[in-house]
């Protein structure tokens, strides 16, 4: 089971990142659950979501406390003690900045991890590119399909045209950010293990 | 108000004035096929306004919808003495649900009938004053601000008759329930208080709001019937003395409901969406006095002592009425003047 | 059709399906995107129904009362206090009779408030005399819906569905949702079998007297025993037709061996599944049996399924609602069903244990910990799941030492505050 915590802000679209997410598993053929973290409906306020894939179906419905990869919406949020909480030796770690990961304070825990499992991604700027508002949701799920693997850039693709079916512009900006969110990331990787 | 060259003041069916008037003027309760919608073998009190005002009430909505009703009913006098199992005196499709909610049962009525397409068949919802000033106030607001396609009449005694004549929102001032005792310094309901239904109803625009009282029994039947010329919201509040609960004269039930009518107390009047459109003029002003002695919840006011300065403050809010609708003058600026044959005919309507 | 959606929107679709005439709902959370949708979908003319937005769920179950009653198929959702609000109402449309369907999007009951999951505001109901049903995954939710108006139609009784509020109303799985074809061929259009008819009047509703109210009462025991019957036929009808197993009385995991059964309703029955076959590969003999019919009590299928294996038993009762004063709901139950003759079955041992109040996540780990103390024979007769004791404690003793100690649940919470 792959498993994964979003973090962001309410009104950033934490829950629909989730969604795609599942979305785009679920199109893959695997077994997909999202969910949030439950609160009063509060713009601003910090908000989690939750998203598991597996190849049988899930059982489990608690929210995820050892998540494989950690996608994390909103930098401000950074500061929040325990947000890695729980982030498995092997995670993964995206955060939307245009700052590097050396400048965001996360040195520590890059040396916890892999080298290539710690990245950040410019999310918000490049919605605000491709779509015009500030959601980086979409460029967040191309960046962690990118890092991870863990699905398909084609299959969430195929989830962003389907969620936004009814708002053709909004499919084809969020799609256009998911894939340049993608290569970025791509490019970042080779990088990075160019230098290893 | 029926406009007619002669006034036969109607006292009964078989009153003189019914047999020499032509055919499509008489009271519904005058012909033979009239529906008998609550028909007899009910347990009413004797003097029962409320029975007496469902009777007349229904009788004209079912003339009106030609038999196509369903009603529904809050729990209260009406559906007690009307359905003691295992009889019923209902001849009409009937529901009782519960005391708070016969508007809304009315509205599940009114939408289940339009989902299956049979707007042919009218609803109304009723109940006393209980069930709608108080614990059916959201239910009936509710029921207007939709504008769900229901009339509602409230049977309006002043008080919880059916659990022992206590006080409710329809209460008047001074009067003697059973949670308002003649004692002390302001005997009787508290003054300053309540709330006035048809008014409230008329707040929410609603396509027809009217009052009555069972006194004029053919104004009765006209706003029963002329509610359905309406589609949507409409409320009609009906004065029906309880000889039990106002300690009056099973005798005077009507009398008591005349005098409420020309002391000023109770104004009889029609609104279309917010406006009222006629008002009933006091034929023959009388001082509240006159109401206020016929009825035990009262006395207080008279022995040991006059209270002269309740009675005076009853006095006021009657005048306030006579001013506010002005029930002095012969004519309304915005009163409709119904033509004879569109009065009575179905089609004229 | 195999779809990717969140629980209430599956409901919502499934509901849909089932061509409800009049939808009534006032929203509370966690119900509001079912009636959302479904307003949607009236508004779109996607869905021929009379929508109403009421104004309190008191009137929502009085609307589908009075639509139910002039013969159309009626639909309502609510939750917690919104349950409790109609809750005349509930009592109201059992007692006359009146097939309506009820989703329940299970959420606790305060004070204090609380918006997150437990079972306390169906559990409130359970006497009212709807039967009440207990969805273990989306896909049940769904499925319950359209086996819900069959069973209360043809029972003429109404039925609640309940879902666990947010963890699957807002959680999005797979779920399969049948075609329009499909739900036509399982469910007939309503017949009523009393009627609001102008050409036939009838009163419904009148007084019934102490001469005859056992009997009439009598009846809607009657109706519950006979559900007994209905909700397995319903439900073996529904897998023939639909191809998958979904509803009925209980559902069972692992018993046949099992030397500790935890029993459960609802979606916990996920994570205990999970522990359960961990367990089993560390050698401990677990099983589940999950309760779908809580009412009528399955008590009968409950004796049937336990066996009467004359071997050390434990049953682990994992309650989401809490009986102020007497303990466990589903407990008292579960005991009843299982007593014989002579005082009841000497083997069985079972545990109460009250879990996921308002909310508080049931995670592997406290299962995995609660099975196996149970097995260790450490485990109370009755406890409460992850309870904190220091912040307990701390209260009571501010409650002993002072008259004014203040509402006690803005002192546990500043306490936990200060803690962080």
């Amino acid at each position: 089971m792959f498993q994964v915590r979003f973090h962001g802000r309410g009104g950033q679209g934490v829950v629909t990142a989730a969604e795609l997410l599942a979305s785009a598993a679920f199109r893959e053929d695997r077994y997909a659950q999202a969910f949030p973290s439950f609160g009063s409906e509060r713009m601003g306020a910090p908000v989690l979501s939750f998203c598991r894939i597996d190849d049988k179906p899930i059982r489990t419905r608690e929210p995820v406390t050892e998540p494989d990869a950690l996608l994390i919406q909103d930098p401000t949020l950074l500061h929040q003690a325990g947000i890695v909480g729980g982030l498995r030796p092997d995670g993964y770690v995206l955060v939307n900045s245009t700052r590097g990961v050396d400048d965001l304070g996360l040195a520590e825990l890059e040396e916890q991890h892999h080298v290539g499992r710690l990245l950040a991604v410019p999310a918000t700027s490049l919605a605000v590119a491709d779509l015009g508002r500030p959601l980086p949701g979409a460029p967040m799920l191309g960046g962690f399909a990118a890092l991870t693997k863990a699905v398909s850039l084609d299959a969430l693709l195929a989830a962003i045209a389907e969620r936004f079916g009814d708002r053709p512009r909004v499919a084809a900006g969020n799609s256009a950010a998911a894939r340049a969110a993608f290569d970025f990331v791509t490019d970042e990787l080779k990088t990075v293990t160019r230098h290893a | 108000m029926p406009y007619q060259r002669i006034k036969f003041y109607q006292t009964g069916s078989f009153a003189a004035g019914n047999r020499l008037l032509p055919e499509d003027l008489r009271s519904v309760q005058a012909a033979r096929t009239r529906s008998n919608t609550l028909t007899c073998g009910h347990r009413a009190c004797q003097g029962c306004g409320e029975a007496l005002g469902a009777r007349y009430a229904l009788d004209a909505v079912m003339r009106a919808t030609k038999g196509k009703l369903i009603a529904v009913n809050a729990t209260g006098c009406l559906e007690v003495f009307s359905t003691p199992f295992p009889e019923t005196s209902w001849q009409v499709a009937w529901l009782h649900s519960l005391f708070g909610n016969a508007p809304a049962v009315a509205s599940g009525v009114a939408a289940a009938l339009k989902a299956m397409g049979r707007t042919d068949i009218r609803v109304v919802g009723q109940g006393g004053d209980g069930g709608t000033v108080d614990i059916g106030m959201a239910c009936l607001s509710g029921m207007f601000e939709r504008n769900d396609d229901v009339l509602y009449i409230c049977y309006d005694n002043q008080a919880y008759m059916n659990t022992g004549v206590q006080r409710s929102g329809a209460t008047p001032p001074a009067a003697r329930t059973a949670t308002t005792p003649a004692v002390g310094q302001e005997p009787g309901n508290t003054f300053g208080q309540g709330k006035n239904v048809p008014l409230i109803a008329m707040a929410h625009e609603i396509p027809y709001v009217a009052t009555a009282t069972v006194a004029d029994l053919r104004d009765l039947e006209y706003k029963a019937a002329r509610a359905m010329d309406f589609h949507g919201a409409r409320y009609l509040h009906i004065l029906v003395p309880c000889p039990l609960g106002w300690g009056s004269s099973p005798a005077d039930t009507i009398k008591v409901a005349r005098l409420a009518t020309e002391s000023g107390l109770f104004p009889v009047f029609e609104a279309e969406a917010g406006e009222v459109v006629s008002a009933t003029p006091i034929r023959r002003r009388v001082p509240v006095t006159d109401y206020l002695r016929l009825q035990a919840r009262y006395a207080h006011l008279f022995r040991p002592g006059e209270r002269t300065d309740v009675i005076a403050r009853i006095q006021a809010s009657a005048d306030r009425n006579v001013s506010r609708f002005g029930l002095l003058h012969d004519h309304h600026p915005e009163r409709k003047q119904p033509s004879l044959n569109a009065r009575t005919s179905p089609e004229g309507r | 059709m195999r779809k990717q959606i969140e629980g209430s929107r599956a409901v919502a679709e499934t509901v849909a399906l089932c061509r409800p005439q009049v939808i009534c709902a006032y929203p509370i959370t966690p119900q509001t995107h079912i009636v959302e949708a479904l307003g949607a979908m009236v508004k779109k003319g996607e869905l021929n129904a009379e929508f109403l937005n009421v104004e309190s769920e008191f009137a929502a179950m009085s609307v589908a009362i009075g639509a139910s009653a002039a013969g159309a198929r009626a639909y309502t959702a609510t939750a917690s206090q919104g349950l409790l609000y109609m809750s005349e109402a509930v009592y109201n449309a059992a007692g006359l009779g009146l097939p309506s369907v009820m989703t329940v999007a299970n959420r606790t009951i305060g004070a204090p408030i609380n918006i997150w999951n437990d079972h306390s505001d169906a559990m409130s109901q359970r006497d009212a005399g709807w039967i009440q049903l207990y969805a273990e995954t989306n896909q049940e939710a769904a499925d319950l819906q359209i086996q819900a108006f069959r069973i209360a139609e043809e029972l003429s009784s109404p039925v609640m569905v309940c879902m666990d509020g947010f963890l699957l109303t807002h959680a999005s799985e797979r779920v399969d949702l049948p075609t329009q074809a499909q739900v036509d061929a399982f469910l007939p259009p309503y017949e009523p079998r009393q009627v609001l008819d102008p050409h036939d009047p009838v009163s419904i509703g009148a007084m019934v007297g102490p001469e005859a109210f056992t009997e009439v009462r009598y009846l809607a025991f009657e109706r519950m025993r006979q559900a007994l019957e209905v909700i397995p036929a319903v439900e073996a009808d529904f897998g023939a037709q639909f191809g998958r197993g979904s509803g009925g009385l209980l559902k069972l995991y692992r018993t046949d061996d099992a030397d500790l059964i935890v029993v459960a309703l609802g979606s916990v029955l996920g994570p205990v599944k999970d522990a359960i076959d961990e367990l089993r590969d560390g050698g401990v003999k677990a099983g589940a049996l999950g309760i779908t019919t809580f009412r009528p009590f399955p008590a009968e299928a409950v004796r049937v399924a336990l066996g009467d294996d004359s071997r050390l038993r434990r049953l682990v009762v994992l309650e989401r609602s809490l009986a102020p004063g007497a303990g466990g709901v589903v407990t008292g139950d579960l005991r009843a069903a299982l007593a014989t003759g002579d005082g009841g079955p000497p083997n069985t041992i079972i545990h109460t244990v009250i879990a996921g109040l308002g909310g508080r996540p049931v995670t592997r780990d406290s299962l995995r910990h609660m099975i196996t103390s149970a097995e260790q024979g450490v485990l109370p007769e009755f406890s409460f799941l992850d309870l904190d004791r220091h912040l307990v404690d701390g209260e009571l003793t501010r409650i002993r030492a002072t008259r004014r100690s203040g509402p006690s649940a803005e002192n546990i919470l500043r306490h936990l505050a200060g803690r962080t």
